[in-house]
Parts: C-alpha cells; structure tokens; sequence
C-alpha cells in the first residue's frame, strides 16, 4: 500500500514562503508527476513528503497515518536524486544492498534480492563495481536499484533523468514508466520537462511559486487547463494568448489556442491576417512563427511539409472549438 | 616543434624544482653532516662538506649526558595526545558547522582562526599563573592540553573543509535507506572523510611535534619533550655545534620518517580543495 494525502502543508523558510498550502491525493499504485518552472516548489514538497525537510504546517498522511513527525528513515519511502547520490566507498551491489542491510536482513536474503534487482536493471555484469566506474546511465540504474530493492511504498523521484544525454533519457523514461507499472509501486516524480510529464503520468501536479495550480491527468490539463498558468505550461509550443477586441468577441479577457488548432491559409481573407517571421521545417511538422501586427507574434502548427517562407502572408483561422477562454484573473471559463 | 619544446621546459623545470628542494633541504642536509663531525670540524673556515674525519661520538654523548629515549616518548605522548584530544573535540564541530550551517558559522570559524593570530608570547604570563596556581608545570597533562587548544582551530578548519565537500545527498540517501544518524555516521560518513581524518591528524602531529614555544616554556625535565632536548645542547658558555646537530637530528628523525612515509596523505591534506 502506498496511499499518500497531503493536508494544508506549508513550508517556509524564514520570511520565505515556499509552498503555500498543497493538498493532494495520491492513489496506491499511481504514477504521479510534479512539474513546474524552477523555484516553483516541487522539490521541496517532495523533500516534505520525504522527510529530508520538516513541514512548517499542515499535515502528511500515508496510509492514513500522519507522518509530519516521522523521520525519513522510518516512512517507508525510497527516493532516487539527480545526483544519484551513491557510497562512493561502497560496490555496486554495497550501494543496492545498502538499504536492506540498514533493515537487518541476512546476508543471504539481501544478496538474493540484490541480484534479482540487478537482473531486473541489466546491472548484473557491474555487481562488484564501484560507482566511479559506472556510466552515467548506468549509475542511474544502481540508484534505481537501491530504491526498487527494499519494496517501499512509493519512490520519489527528484529530477532523476536531468543529468543523462537526450536519447538515454527518452530511454530511461520508458524503463522507469514500464518498472512502475510492472512494480506497481507509487511513484511521484519531479520535473521541469513538461514531455517528461505529459508521457510518464498517471497524474500530473502543475506547481506555480509554491501553490498547486492544478491536478488532473495530462490530457485533463492539455484540453481543460484550469487557467493561463497551465494553459502557457503544458503543450509545445506554446499556446497561443490573445487579448482586446477579439478575445471580447467571444465573452473572455484572454483566449487561448494551441498552435495545432490553427488552420493556415495562404491568401489572407478571414481570420487573423500576419506575416511569417520564422519557419522551422521538420519534415514531419512545420511551425510556424507568424507576426500577426496588434495580436502578437502567433505560432501555428501544420503536420506535415507546408512549403511556406518567412515574408510569405498567411492568414490563421483558429478551430472554433478549441478556443479556450479565460477571465481578467487569468481562471478558466466553462461553457 | 611543440613536442621538443615541452621537452625543453620539462627538463628546465625539472632541475629548477630539485635546485630549490635542494636548497630548502639544506640546513637539514649540513646539520646531519655536522652530526657526524667533531666539535673542531663543525666550526672549521672553511667548512669541509664530505671529506672529514666521520665520527659517532657525538650521538653517544648525547644520549649519555641525556636521556634521549625519555624526551621522545615525552614528544609522542604530549604530540599524540594532543592530537587524539584535538581531534575528538574538532569532529563533531566541524561536522555541526559543515551539516547544519547557521548565520553565525562563518563568524565562528574566523573567530576561531583570529586566536591564531595572536603571539603566543603575549599570554604567557598569564598562562604560566594558571599552570602554576593548578600545578601543572612540567606536566604532560599540562602540554597536552596547551597544545590541544592551540591547533585546535587549525584542526576544526581542515576538518570542516573535508566534510564541506561531502555531498549532503549521499547523507540524505543513507537516511532514505533507513540509517540513523550513528549508523549513516559509521558507515557512510566515516568511511568517506578517512583521507581527511588522516591528513589533519598528520598535519597537527607535526606542528604539535616541533611546538617549541610553550614546550620550553612550561617544562623543564619530568615532561619535557624533544624541543627541550636540543635547546639544552645551545648553552652559553662554550660551543656544542656537533653534539647540538646529533640532538637536533635525533629529535626530527622520528618525525621525518613518518612525514616521507605519508607524503600522499599530507600533500592531499594541504591542497585539499584548491582543485576540484
């Protein structure tokens, strides 16, 4: 089990306020991801939900049990760091075991168990390696290891992939979704990498300067964002924002429409008229960044190969039914 | 072309480094020879270097006039003890300082290294009165404690920029892994700030070694250590050149000897941090 309830917490420090009372629900077994700009909090509410940082109020309660004044060690919880944060005096199989020794269990019992969490991470070769001589994915996999081996009841993830190259991360990604789910073990994840949110959750929890702006599963926040925080932050590009006369038209103080729900036509009648800055061809799509005179620069998507220029005029017809509309305090309206 | 000039530079710098080594090394060098000399050769203009008439007489003296073997085990309790005492004192402080950083540890630690800045001479009456109203005048218990306080600051910053340097994660880690603070104490923390225990016990062993100052100042015989013994041999009347270099030169030799054995540690204790 591995039910974890956030109550009101707050953390300050000093005059500082960095989470702003967070209450959260996380289901046995989910996969749950915090994401949001640097400084937003999400480290420290997982480094709260760990015990590494005492709460300054409110309450945490896994299994229904409030652990606020339970020290790390007996949470039950594993945590995997950026840094991976190995024993560097330690082997790899030292590093795995580490954890089960701490619990006191024989040494039969904890070879046994660290060779099946080796064989599981392909790390069986490097047992009696030290970290130093590990690869960068492959000291990933050991930290993994250290937190799959004692069976906890959900890992924290801190910014685990951030410091692999782009094509081991895509990797490691799927390996760490495809664990979880053959484990299923709760998993709370923290990112800055909004594609890492959108393809590994279950769940996903938008942080801003220390509030928790929404709660949903990604395509939940991807076509019902709860306001322009989390309109702005999940997608890419971005979604574009429009003010004045044409957002007033239809009712809001703000629009908002993704750049793939934007028909580009070539001779410009109808719609919102611009001329192309930059276009980015990737075969597969082509973006394209349109200056749109008093509405802003706009970005629009095409799939596919659309042979247009920069200077070229386009006209952008947004999908009618897929504007989103927002207030003059930037909250959702709902039809 | 490139290739021969780093040659070139390689080879110059190569005798300007043993050039200067062997002009630090030097004294030691002449005092060693002068050792082995007559009393008449070792003041003899102009001196002879290699070619003189090599003699041992010196050191049996020595150790005949004054028992040598008292002012060594003197030197390794007073030094060793210091150090032990020191160290036990400075670990958790550093360790205090370096984990859990207030507003004030950076005030502290210069506080610390200011007492060092003051000339020792400046509290040595006041000292001596203490010594003397305690009774602890020509005490090893005396020395050690004197010795203690005075490298303690020395000991408490080498320590401190050890544990500085050991990321805060791996403890973290150990505390997700279920350690409690004596265990992630045993076997993480420890096992890691080893080179660094071992080079600040060195370096203090050292200094607390060739303490000449408050040895010879507040010991006469019954605690005195090595200092003591070579400046009995600079007497007023009369020059003892050859008999003072066969004391002075058993008093460093110990020392030395454990010094080249630990060059390792100690060149990584004294350079700690400078590169990454």
């Amino acid at each position: 089990m591995g039910q974890i309830t956030l109550q009101d917490v707050q953390k300050s420090f000093g005059p500082v306020h960095i989470i702003k009372g967070a209450d959260l629900d996380i289901a046995d077994g989910s996969f749950v991801v915090f994401v949001g700009p640097s400084g937003c909090g999400k480290t420290t509410l997982l480094r709260l939900i760990a015990g590494l940082e005492d709460v300054s109020g409110g309450k945490i309660l896994i299994d229904g049990k409030n652990v606020v004044d339970t020290p790390p060690a007996k949470r039950g919880l594993s945590m995997v760091f950026q840094s991976y944060a190995l024993y560097p005096h330690m082997s790899v199989r030292g590093n795995i075991g580490f954890g089960l020794k701490m619990a006191g269990l024989s040494k039969d019992d904890t070879n046994r168990k660290v060779e099946a969490a080796a064989a599981t991470l392909n790390l069986t070769p490097y047992l009696d390696r030290k970290p130093r001589e590990l690869s960068g994915g492959q000291r990933q996999r050991v930290a993994i290891g250290r937190a799959i081996v004692r069976e906890p009841k959900a890992f924290l993830f801190d910014e685990p992939l951030s410091n692999l190259d782009a094509a081991l991360r895509v990797q490691m990604r799927i390996e760490v979704t495809r664990l979880q789910k053959q484990l299923g073990t709760t998993a709370i994840y923290v990112t800055h990498d909004q594609v890492e949110a959108m393809t590994m959750a279950d769940k996903i929890v938008v942080l801003n300067g220390g509030k928790i702006e929404q709660y949903g599963s990604p395509l939940e926040l991807y076509e019902r964002p709860a306001n322009l925080f989390v309109a702005g932050f999940i997608g890419s590009p971005k979604m574009n924002f429009v003010t004045g006369e044409n957002a007033a038209q239809k009712g809001a103080a703000t629009i908002g429409v993704r750049p793939e729900h934007i028909k580009i036509e070539r001779d410009g009648a109808g719609g919102w008229p611009g001329t192309i800055a930059v276009a980015e061809h990737l075969g597969s799509d082509t973006f394209l960044y349109v200056d749109a005179g008093p509405l802003g620069m706009l970005t629009a998507r095409y799939i596919g190969e659309l042979s247009l220029h920069a200077g070229d005029r386009v006209s952008l017809v947004p999908d009618p039914a897929r504007i989103h509309r927002f207030d003059a305090s930037g909250n959702a309206l709902r039809n | 072309m490139a290739r021969k000039s780093t040659t070139q530079r390689v080879v110059v710098s190569t005798i300007g480094a043993w050039f200067f080594g062997f002009l630090i090394f030097f004294p030691i060098l002449w005092m060693v020879l002068a050792s082995f000399k007559t009393e008449l050769e070792a003041f003899a203009i102009p001196p002879s270097f290699l070619f003189f008439h090599w003699t041992t007489e010196n050191y049996a003296t020595v150790q005949e006039r004054s028992d040598y073997f008292h002012h060594a085990l003197n030197s390794i309790i007073i030094a060793g003890g210091s150090t032990l005492i020191a160290v036990l004192i400075a670990i958790p402080a550093a360790w205090s300082m370096a984990f859990s950083p207030t507003k004030r540890t950076k005030d502290i630690l210069l506080w610390m290294l200011s007492t060092k800045m003051m000339p020792p001479v400046g509290v040595l009456v006041p000292i001596y009165l203490i010594f003397k109203t305690f009774g602890l005048l020509d005490s090893r218990s005396g020395l050690i404690f004197i010795l203690c306080l005075g490298n303690l600051p020395i000991v408490i910053w080498m320590l401190f920029t050890y544990f500085k340097e050991i990321p805060r994660d791996i403890l973290e880690a150990a505390r997700m892994d279920g350690a409690t603070i004596g265990r992630e104490l045993v076997y993480v923390l420890t096992p890691m700030a080893i080179p660094g225990l071992a080079s600040t016990m060195l370096l203090n062993l050292i200094l607390a070694w060739n303490e000449a100052f408050w040895t010879l100042n507040l010991s006469t015989s019954n605690a005195a250590p090595l200092t003591v013994f070579i400046a009995s041999y600079s007497s007023p009347e009369g020059l003892f050149w050859a008999k003072l270099s066969a004391a002075s030169t058993l008093a460093i030799a110990p020392i030395i000897v454990l010094g080249w054995f630990s060059q390792k540690q100690l060149v990584r204790g004294l350079t700690f941090g400078a590169v990454k």
